[in-house]
């Protein structure tokens, strides 16, 4: 049997209807199966008065289901008999008796009828219309039930060739076998028997069923129209849907732009006729510009659709008009007067205005600048004037135009071509697979625009939270950390962000503070330089307690903490990046331990190459020897409550593999300092290379647990040597297998 | 007039325009008043709107801070109300068979009036020519009830059905007049007058202490005890109150145009004129309570 329902409502928003076909596929499917009633295949079409489902080859019932339940035993006392037949609905006569265990009991057999299709489908779709999860709906008049626009009329029928029965559905209007064309070509009510029936007479009122069919059609129109003139149509797959969505039945319209907005930039028109109109845009290949547009109707008229398209030409028209004057306002401010106007907006009531935060980003800069080979003063005054356009009357009325506006601006204003890019670029990355910036100004300033957003909201403790993350945190650490790599920046992270937690605290709440800089800059050295944040922390955790500390020593504290954390959310952020590229979550713990690991850089050079090394033979024999020295020397150490840290002497060696391994070991150790000072990971990767055979050899050769206590000793301490070596280049004991 | 004519047919009740300003014809507490409660009500009206940001000193051809707006209010929404509306249109001239008329999804929303409802606005030929919603909640109370509101915007309807491309240049009485008069000769200067003075020159720190007299007079006067001493009746001052949630409304929107409001106080402010309305609404809703 075939069912076919149609909800026929008022409009429903093009961006919603998508989902809500899926929706009602999915809920009555499940619905139906779940009740017994298997079908054969399910189809959903929607268009912007309907939402159909079409379900093929349903089981006329659901199957019969037989069950037997075990009662109490033969002879047991008649209530709990009657009990018994009450709880399965079955009279004494019906019971059977059967063989268990415990000797005859009674045995009830329970059948459950199948049901009609019909009756289950009339109660799923009562229900799924019920609870239906539109994004937004409502009420009308004084109907109770609720919809996404006014429902008027559900068709819903069920049948076998040419015998159809209405399935009646619980809602507030009519239920039947009939439904409407199109609302203004279409000829009244009709009746139909079956999907294709339906599908043609829907055809017959101007109303094309599946969307996917009106948009290629409007897609073919669109592109052959624009051919046929020498042009093409932009490419715009989700204005292609929304489109789709407006109409039943598409008419393809080209309409001309005034040459007076030719000088305007193609992405203000685009914008302006997309979000506006819904407009494509139609491009002249050889000049580039957009010079003419596509309106899509929903009817056909006597005339061609001509009145339908000077109407649409005319709207346009006023709506250029808009963006021109825009245009030529903007032109008139300079850059750095619109930058000026920042000052009067807020960025966040804790983090001072916009204009604040430019200040910031653009001493920050500066400051990277040359860390990222870009010129200090190109990247300052790029920072100064990169937010501008915010202020700009055509980025007030198209926000998506935010940076692309400052870098027209900053062209017409003459500036030099980095700058311009920079009020564009240091937008970038927006998410994960938007472009990097590569040239050094913007990555300059997108690094200071994104290391001022974190470190600012890490100073006032508005971190992201669970699936909370208002001000896209997430987004620009990660933006930070692609910047950082795809680049190859060398950044001190640590430092820097204590300085600019420690900068921020101060001039938030305590303003006094700040004539002492230099103060800061002398705590900070002293406390953070070459020692990991974790032990400054601990230190200053004991003079918290300890009481006598400075109050601004205090403050720092504080500072530190945050910044600490901020670097942990950094390495958060970095092991899901790496994951994505394949880095083994272990080797990145590995690293993570090692000073230094607020270089990114750094960071990720050595991931890699300890990744490519455990891959390789010698590497993954090394991890097995590494592994065999650690386990012996933490059994031993825990059973001699002593830690084997002491130097091995070569004079107590005894046989030639160990004194194969104090030589490879001797030669090993400077050979890896050397490459990882010069940052040659692979180098120093080579030279642990070098230790497998001396190590392997070892323990085939040498009895660890000798009996001389001081040969013994000798050994362990030798263990505890491979492990030191071993641990320059990274922490091997993270590392799993 | 060939609205009102169509609508008054439709049996709706014609009233004339709210006589204080508002920033669109929702205001009207025929629209924002009587869409609460549950009886029944059916009107339509022309109101003057104002809307000091939108000012373009009469340059731009369809953007002003002062202009029309028709309104229809229904309670409760009728099934047809789609269909009543295009007929509207074909009665000011709009033949269907020519033109695209398209609903297209706009929810609509007035932070100010605590109000939100669903519905669409209505395209012809790619030209907004009403919003049509669907009422869904009025100061915070959900209607029931539900309001269907529709709203046309005189000037653009009035452009379409002359083929008129900048509103100043639409006739304002006939053409053969022995004065014609066009919409500029009646409009144009006090655009760009009100303009000047809503975006460089409204002195703002009496403005503020407008606003915040508003707020206190509607405070006051629905502090007073339901039962008048006078005459001893009951009766609830919903609307004078209301008349000064207006007042703050409108003192507001010259704040924004002058500049004055940063994006944390704007909240600020809409707040506080939502939290007037809510009070006129309470009180509203009280009062209507009462009589029954």
């Amino acid at each position: 049997m075939d069912y076919l329902l149609e909800l026929f409502s008022e409009e429903i928003p093009a961006r919603m209807q998508k989902r809500a076909g899926e929706d009602l596929q999915r809920l009555v499917t499940n619905g139906l199966v779940e009740a017994g009633i298997t079908y054969e295949s399910a189809a959903v079409f929607t268009t912007p008065r309907r939402l159909c489902l079409n379900i093929c080859g349903l089981l006329e019932q659901s199957p019969t289901l037989r069950e037997e339940r075990k009662g109490p035993r033969v002879g047991a006392p008649d209530k709990a008999i009657e009990g018994f037949l009450r709880g399965a609905g079955v009279s004494r006569d019906d019971l059977l008796v059967k063989a268990d265990k415990k000797g005859e009991i009674y045995v009830a057999e329970i059948t459950r009828p199948g049901r009609m299709a019909g009756e289950v489908i009339s109660d799923v779709v009562s229900e799924v219309i019920r609870k239906f999860p539109w994004p937004k709906s409502m009420r009308w008049g004084a109907c109770q039930m609720r919809w996404v626009r006014p429902l008027h009329s559900v068709l819903s029928i069920l049948g076998k060739l040419e015998e159809v029965q209405v399935v009646p559905v619980s809602v507030d209007v009519p239920v039947g076998d009939s439904t409407e064309g199109h609302r203004f070509m279409g000829a009244g009510r009709f009746s139909v028997t079956g999907f294709e029936d339906y599908e043609a007479k829907l055809k017959a009122a101007y109303v094309m069923l599946d969307p996917a069919e009106r948009a290629s059609m409007i897609w073919h129109d669109a592109t052959n129209g624009a051919f046929a003139q020498g042009l093409e149509v932009v490419e715009d797959r989700g204005l292609l849907a929304e489109v789709a969505g407006l109409v039943e039945w598409p008419v393809v319209l080209m309409g001309d732009i005034a040459e007076d907005f030719f000088e305007l930039p193609p992405e203000v028109l685009q914008s302006s006729m997309r979000e506006h109109q819904k407009f494509f845009s139609v491009r002249n290949p050889k000049s580039g510009r957009i010079e003419k547009f596509i309106t899509v109707a929903n009817r056909e008229t006597a005339d061609g659709g001509a009145t339908i398209l000077a109407g649409n030409q005319k709207v346009l028209f006023a709506r250029l008009s808009d963006a021109k004057f825009f245009w030529e306002n903007d032109l008139r401010v300079p850059l750095s007067d619109m930058a000026a106007k920042l000052a009067n907006v807020t960025f966040h009531n804790k983090l001072g205005t916009q204009a604040e935060r430019v200040a910031r980003i653009a001493a920050l800069a500066s400051e990277i600048a040359p860390m990222v080979g870009a010129g200090a003063d190109l990247a300052g005054q790029a920072a100064e004037i990169c937010k501008a356009d915010l202020m700009s009357e055509m980025v007030y009325e198209f926000p998506e135009l935010q940076g692309l506006m400052g870098r027209y601006y900053a062209e017409k204003a003459g500036l030099p071509a980095e700058v311009a890019n920079a009020c564009e670029q240091h937008w970038q990355p927006l998410g994960p697979s938007d472009v990097v910036p590569s040239e050094p100004v913007s990555v300059a300033v997108a690094l200071a625009d994104k290391i001022d957003t974190l470190t600012g909201f890490w100073a006032i403790d508005e971190k992201p939270t669970g699936s909370k993350d208002p001000f896209a945190l997430r987004r620009a650490a990660l933006g930070v950390i692609r910047l950082v790599l795809e680049n190859e920046v060398r950044i001190d992270s640590r430092m820097l962000f204590a300085r600019l937690i420690i900068k921020m605290d101060f001039e938030l709440k305590h303003r006094d503070f700040i004539e002492k800089a230099d103060e800061i800059q002398v705590l900070l050295e002293k406390s953070v330089n070459k020692i990991m944040l974790t032990e400054v922390m601990q230190g200053y955790g004991a003079k918290f307690f300890s009481a006598n500390v400075e109050e601004n020593e205090l403050k720092t504290f504080n500072s530190l903490m945050k910044a600490a954390n901020l670097l942990a959310f950094f390495h958060d952020r970095l092991k899901v990046y790496l994951k994505d590229k394949g880095i083994r979550h272990d080797v990145i713990d590995a690293c993570l331990k090692m000073p230094g690991n607020d270089d990114l850089t750094l960071l990720v050079m050595r991931a890699e190459a300890l990744q490519a090394f455990l891959n390789s033979d010698d590497g993954e024999n090394l991890l097995q020897g590494y592994k065999r020295a650690n386990n012996i020397l933490r059994a031993e150490e825990k059973k001699d409550g002593v830690a084997y840290e002491g130097a091995p002497e070569v004079r107590f060696a005894e046989e030639p593999a160990e004194k194969a391994l104090f030589a490879a070991l001797a030669e090993a150790g400077p050979q890896i300092e050397t490459a990882l000072v010069a940052e040659d990971i692979a180098g120093a990767m080579a030279a642990l290379a070098g230790l497998r055979a001396p190590i392997d050899a070892f323990f085939d050769d040498v009895q660890v647990n000798a009996d001389s206590a001081v040969v013994r000793r000798n050994r362990l301490c030798l263990l505890n040597r491979i492990r030191e070596v071993m641990h320059k280049v990274a922490v091997f004991s993270e590392i799993s297998g | 007039m060939r609205l009102q004519a169509y609508w008054a047919g439709q049996g709706c009740a014609i009233l004339q325009p709210y006589d204080m300003e508002v920033g669109a014809g929702t205001f009207h507490p025929a629209t924002t008043l009587r869409s609460l409660g549950g009886k029944p009500w059916s009107a339509a009206y022309v109101q003057p709107c104002r809307r000091p940001t939108d000012g373009r000193y009469g340059e731009n051809p369809n953007r002003m801070q002062h202009y029309y707006q028709f309104q229809v209010i229904i309670k409760p929404s009728p099934p047809d109300l789609q269909a009543l509306y295009l007929g509207s249109l074909e009665a000011i001239g709009i033949d269907m068979a020519l033109h695209d008329i398209r609903f297209v999804e706009d929810d609509w929303e007035s932070p100010t009036l605590g109000a939100w409802g669903l519905g669409w606005e209505v395209w012809c030929d790619g030209m907004e020519v009403s919003q049509f919603t669907y009422f869904q909640q009025v100061a915070g109370m959900d209607c029931a009830p539900v309001s269907g509101e529709l709203t046309y915007g005189l000037e653009r309807l009035a452009m379409y059905v002359l083929g008129v491309d900048h509103v100043m240049d639409m006739p304002f009485n006939a053409p053969d007049a022995p004065t014609p008069l066009s919409y500029g000769d009646i409009f144009r200067q006090t655009e760009a007058e009100y303009s000047r003075w809503n975006f460089d020159v409204a002195d703002t720190d009496m403005l503020l202490k407008h606003f915040e007299d508003a707020e206190s007079e509607c405070a006051h006067i629905l502090a007073q005890p339901a039962k008048d001493p006078k005459t001893g009746r009951e009766i609830i001052m919903a609307h004078p109150a209301y008349d000064q949630a207006i007042k703050a409304s409108h003192v507001f929107n010259l704040l924004d145009a002058r500049g004055v409001i940063s994006v944390t106080e704007r909240q600020a402010y809409i707040g506080r004129v939502r939290a007037l309305t809510k009070m006129c609404a309470d009180a509203y809703v009280m009062a209507e309570g009462a009589e029954v």
